[in-house]
């Protein structure tokens, strides 16, 4: 058919070996195989997508074009956060994360996989100590998603189908976990009080019931405010026989006390910040957590991935829980939640990101984090027009910012910002009507002082 | 006092004959747990302080933390240096056997496939990594216009009318697909459709899925001759309940079901959808297209036919297709173009919304569209091709290895196939785990025994894509020649294996029992009493 390598992939397209192999398997061509298709089924036609395998050469120019048309937050000056956040990302991070062995490893066991099943240990462990809870699962797919699992978990704990939420949650997260509880639970809103955006004890006092399942608490919250009531909110859940689930940043936990200690009986997280590129939102990692092995594993849908001894005295080995009905592959037709290949590379590179930044480095990102939130919003509130914060709490790293004084809708404002380089803050005017024309504004470390200043400088001037 | 005696000759004899016999030994570091290399006091500089202007400005941040929020001491995780940190983890990808490592033909229906590396490369650069996912339509044109082609693409491959990359593995596509089949029912005010049919030998969360969505599920068998449902089984299955029908397609056995078309046909009939899993696509690829089948909605996995890389277990993509009548039920926004633009539709009233954060993992559609291109038309055919023939080349050759038998004989196999090592088992005792054990001392992959429900007996479950070579093929298959000698002359050695990977046999115990599982290290020293001294499972055995 033909003298050369068809393709630089296939080896087994070099001149000969087709036939010999067809020899070997007792066919004339790989079409008598193909029979097993019906005929009727069988595609022949043409297809409109590139004909000719191309030059690597040309596929990396092709591909380098196309996205040179992005520009990212390294060209503009952005305060864009809202579920996935700019964080320094240290060089090993990405060092580890493009090991080969990593990148191309799948489904091996403990003899030829031993090192992935090692880090993963190494991020529920860490993990455990950052949040204060017994249990860690391996990797979900993302925030979201491990929300979800949550929900269900609490909800086949307790044998009840309502979740109670913040009003200030976001709405594409709330959409993912509306459909995650669909058919089984019914989500109810508890409202917040318009000044602070603290939830409304006394709304969730009256919503809470024999059927709440569980309270979802988001700290810091959607809009970036801490939550001081966690503690009491964890009381009420727990008085009436229901759970807390607590959604935190895992960015704010060298600072913030960490859900274990306020009575959080399920924790998730979004675990984008912990050494993971915003990759337009591709960075999602989902953490799943929980207070008590004895109680939760059993209930947890997700791989878990254990330290166990072998046959040989001394040695040490690991691998991933599979045997029980909590899973999918097990459960089949009886699951109410479900798992599969989600996010380990992730995984594996927060674990390098813990073990980089330890105990110390946790803590200096919160501080710093909060630090540079608080100036902003000092440089903010000089401007007569604005409200900031206009949600009176204190902030983590994102704070609202509110521009009905000044007459000018977030999109305008916006668009003049990006006229001049700055990315500004997350419209929530759709989003959250009642708050009229608000923005969620997110600053880190990667923003300097002098980032900061000219955010307020522009400001000031497009206002 | 005897029985010490032959059990050191027993590990004499082992010792010796390995040595001979397989010249192979893995990485191993005996690397400890990062825990126990910690250093108190550290103090970390990866990230710079505030200025200290700025920091005079906001004084003491941490005090105005509301009482009982302020964390009140640090978080007990280990303290290490960064070249430690490096090569702790440098150590353990190397005890990681990747598809780049070695032969990784054993891991049937998870089509591992060489990953080019030039595609990971150009995902990694700062003009998708450090997007954000709400920045203006006007800034990500790029990779708007490379998601809308891919998009094109796929529907001409799959016969579709429209894609989706939001879900983030293959579950979570199919997952995606059932919230869909129940957004079309009760758009038409059917509420009585609470049925989804499937089959044994599908992935197991065409099972799962369509359960946690809600649904029963009516799980049917395959003929044990055929290899297929069979249009009775399914008759009698479809009801007025019958929301749709969702396998995978060529099935986890290798089996490809030469009915379907009346499966559809009936499904269709009684008012339901199909969705078709696509997992099992490479050997089929230019060659069926699940919208000429008749399916409604199907899915792609992008880590396995269109190889981006497995990643150690995601993250991944399932890319969902459908037809252009379900396309308003499908997750917002999709990407759009009016000709000149590129951007996001969230146009879609009917939409289920959300499944996940979002727009899914964005370097793997970058990945893919690298590969088609590499690949072209011509590339995926050769690819399909390949797949199909490696595949039924290493069928044949297997089925020469004493002891070892296939399910559905009589059916020639387009993607993975299906062994049995019941005769083994019977004639040795050594079994498929046994064996699965024994692989990774020849330095090769371990392989995929089956999904759950195992109707096949000691099953060992194969598969070859297009990248792999003859020589690859011959070497796994010699390898399990070999141990399938062992088994009938020196079974001990099987049974006893793994000996030269980084770790020996596991104990089950503390990983099977949900109330055993010791998965943090913090359970470790409660375990232990407190003390990191001694080690899980290494008392007792």
């Amino acid at each position: 058919m033909t003298d050369r390598w068809v393709h630089r992939y296939i080896p087994n397209s070099a001149p000969g070996v087709r036939e010999a192999m067809l020899k070997e398997i007792g066919v004339e061509s790989v079409e008598d195989i193909y029979t097993e298709i019906p005929e009727g089924l069988r595609y022949s036609g043409k297809m409109n997508i590139p004909q000719h395998p191309a030059p690597e050469a040309d596929v990396a120019r092709r591909v380098k074009s196309l996205l040179s048309k992005n520009q990212s937050t390294e060209d503009y000056l952005s305060f864009l956060g809202a579920g996935c956040w700019p964080h320094y990302v240290p060089a090993v991070c990405d060092e580890i994360a493009g090991r080969s062995e990593f990148v191309t490893a799948y489904a091996g066991d403990s003899p030829t996989d031993l090192g992935r099943f090692q880090v993963i240990f190494e991020y529920q462990s860490m993990l455990a100590d950052l949040l204060e809870m017994e249990l860690v699962s391996g990797p979900v797919y993302d925030g979201s998603t491990a929300c979800g699992d949550a929900m269900h978990m609490a909800s086949r704990a307790t044998g009840r189908s309502e979740l109670l939420v913040p009003a200030t949650a976001s709405r594409d997260r709330m959409s993912a976990i509306t459909n995650y509880a669909d058919p089984w639970l019914k989500i109810t809103q508890v409202g917040y009080h318009s000044d602070t955006g603290l939830l409304d004890l006394t709304d969730l006092r009256r919503k809470i019931s024999d059927k709440t399942a569980a309270v979802f608490l988001e700290n810091p919250s959607y809009l970036g405010f801490i939550e001081p009531q966690s503690a009491e909110i964890a009381s009420i859940a727990h008085t009436s026989g229901a759970l807390l689930i607590a959604f935190v940043n895992p960015a704010s936990l060298g600072i913030l006390t960490p859900p274990g200690l306020y009575g959080a009986d399920i924790a998730c997280a979004e675990g984008q910040p912990l050494g993971l590129h915003m990759q337009g939102g591709g960075g999602g990692l989902g953490i799943l957590a929980a207070s008590s092995r004895d109680r939760y594993l059993e209930l947890m849908p997700s791989f878990v991935v254990g330290m166990s001894g072998t046959s040989a005295p001394g040695e040490r080995s690991f691998a991933a829980e599979t045997v029980h009905e909590r899973l999918v592959y097990i459960a089949r037709h009886r699951a109410r939640s479900f798992t599969g290949s989600s996010s380990w590379l992730y995984g594996i590179t927060a674990a390098v990101y813990m073990a980089l930044m330890g105990p110390a480095g946790m803590r200096r990102l919160g501080e710093v984090n909060m630090q540079k939130a608080n100036y902003a919003i000092r440089r903010l509130e000089g401007i007569k027009t604005l409200t900031v914060p206009a949600l009176k709490s204190t902030p983590f790293n994102e704070f609202v910012v509110n521009f009905d004084k000044s007459g000018r809708s977030v999109e305008d404002v916006n668009r003049a910002l990006f006229g001049r380089g700055i990315l500004g803050g997350k419209d929530l005017s759709q989003e959250l009507p009642e708050l009229g024309q608000s923005s969620l504004y997110c600053v880190t470390e990667v923003h300097t002082k002098d980032d900061i200043d000219r955010l307020a400088r522009e400001m000031e001037e497009v206002i | 006092m005897s029985a010490t005696v032959s059990s050191r000759d027993k590990a004499d004899r082992i010792r010796q004959y390995e040595a001979i016999e397989t010249g192979y030994h893995a990485v191993r570091w005996n690397e400890p747990v990062l825990y126990e290399m910690s250093r108190q006091g550290s103090e970390n500089q990866l990230v710079s302080e505030a200025e200290p202007e700025l920091k005079a400005e906001v004084g003491d941040v941490l005090s105005s933390i509301p009482e009982g929020m302020r964390r009140t001491s640090l978080p007990a995780m280990p303290e290490v240096s960064e070249p430690e940190v490096m090569r702790h983890y440098l150590r353990l990808s190397q005890q990681t056997f990747g598809y780049d490592t070695g032969v990784s033909i054993g891991l049937g229906t998870c089509t591992m496939k060489y990953s080019p590396k030039v595609n990971d490369q150009l995902a990694r650069r700062p003009e998708l990594n450090e997007l954000h996912p709400l920045q203006p339509e006007s800034t990500i044109q790029g990779i708007l216009a490379l998601m809308y082609e891919l998009r094109s693409w796929f529907c001409e491959i799959a016969g579709m009318d429209e894609f989706s990359f939001q879900p983030r593995g293959g579950s979570h596509g199919v997952y995606a697909n059932a919230c869909i089949i129940r957004a079309y029912h009760r758009s038409r005010g059917d509420f009585k459709r609470n049925e989804i049919i499937t089959c044994s030998v599908s992935h197991p969360c065409n099972a799962g899925c369509p359960s946690a969505a809600g649904f029963k599920v009516i799980e049917l068998h395959p003929d044990k001759v055929s290899g297929n449902i069979g249009i009775h089984q399914l008759r009698a299955a479809v009801s007025e309940h019958t929301a749709g029908l969702m396998i995978t397609l060529p099935y986890d056995t290798g089996v490809f079901d030469s009915e379907v078309a009346n499966y559809v046909e009936v499904v269709h009939k009684a008012g339901g959808l199909v969705a078709l899993d696509q997992a099992n696509f490479n050997g089929v690829m230019t060659r069926l297209r699940a919208g000429d089948v008749g399916a409604d909605l199907m899915h792609f996995n992008l880590h396995k036919t269109f190889s981006t890389p497995h990643g150690s277990y995601g993250p991944a993509s399932g890319a969902i297709g459908a037809k252009k009548e379900l396309r308003r039920f499908m997750p917002v926004p999709l990407v759009k173009f009016d000709g000149q633009t590129y951007g996001w539709d969230y146009d879609l009233p009917e939409s289920i919304g959300k499944i996940g954060s979002f727009h899914g993992v964005l370097m793997n559609p970058v990945k893919a569209y690298a590969w088609l291109m590499s690949m072209g038309y011509e590339g995926i055919r050769q690819a399909a091709e390949w797949a199909v023939i490696n595949n039924n080349y290493l069928i044949k050759k297997l089925l020469e290895v004493r002891g070892v038998g296939i399910a559905w004989p009589n059916r020639a196999k387009l993607q993975e196939a299906r062994f049995t090592l019941q005769q083994m088992k019977d004639e040795t005792g050594i079994g498929s785990s046994d064996v699965d054990r024994r692989i990774p001392d020849f330095g090769l992959q371990t392989f995929f025994t089956s999904h759950e429900p195992m109707i096949i007996s000691e099953p060992v479950t194969v598969e070859s894509a297009e990248s792999v070579s003859r020589e690859d093929l011959d070497l796994f298959v010699e390898t399990f020649r070999r141990i399938s000698e062992e088994a009938y002359s020196n079974p001990e050695i099987v049974l006893t294996a793994p000996h030269r990977c980084a770790v020996h046999q596991i104990d089950p115990g503390p990983i099977q029992n949900v109330n055993r599982v010791i998965g943090t290290w913090r359970a470790h020293i409660k375990e232990q009493g407190g003390s990191a001294e001694s080690l899980p499972g290494a008392s007792g055995q």
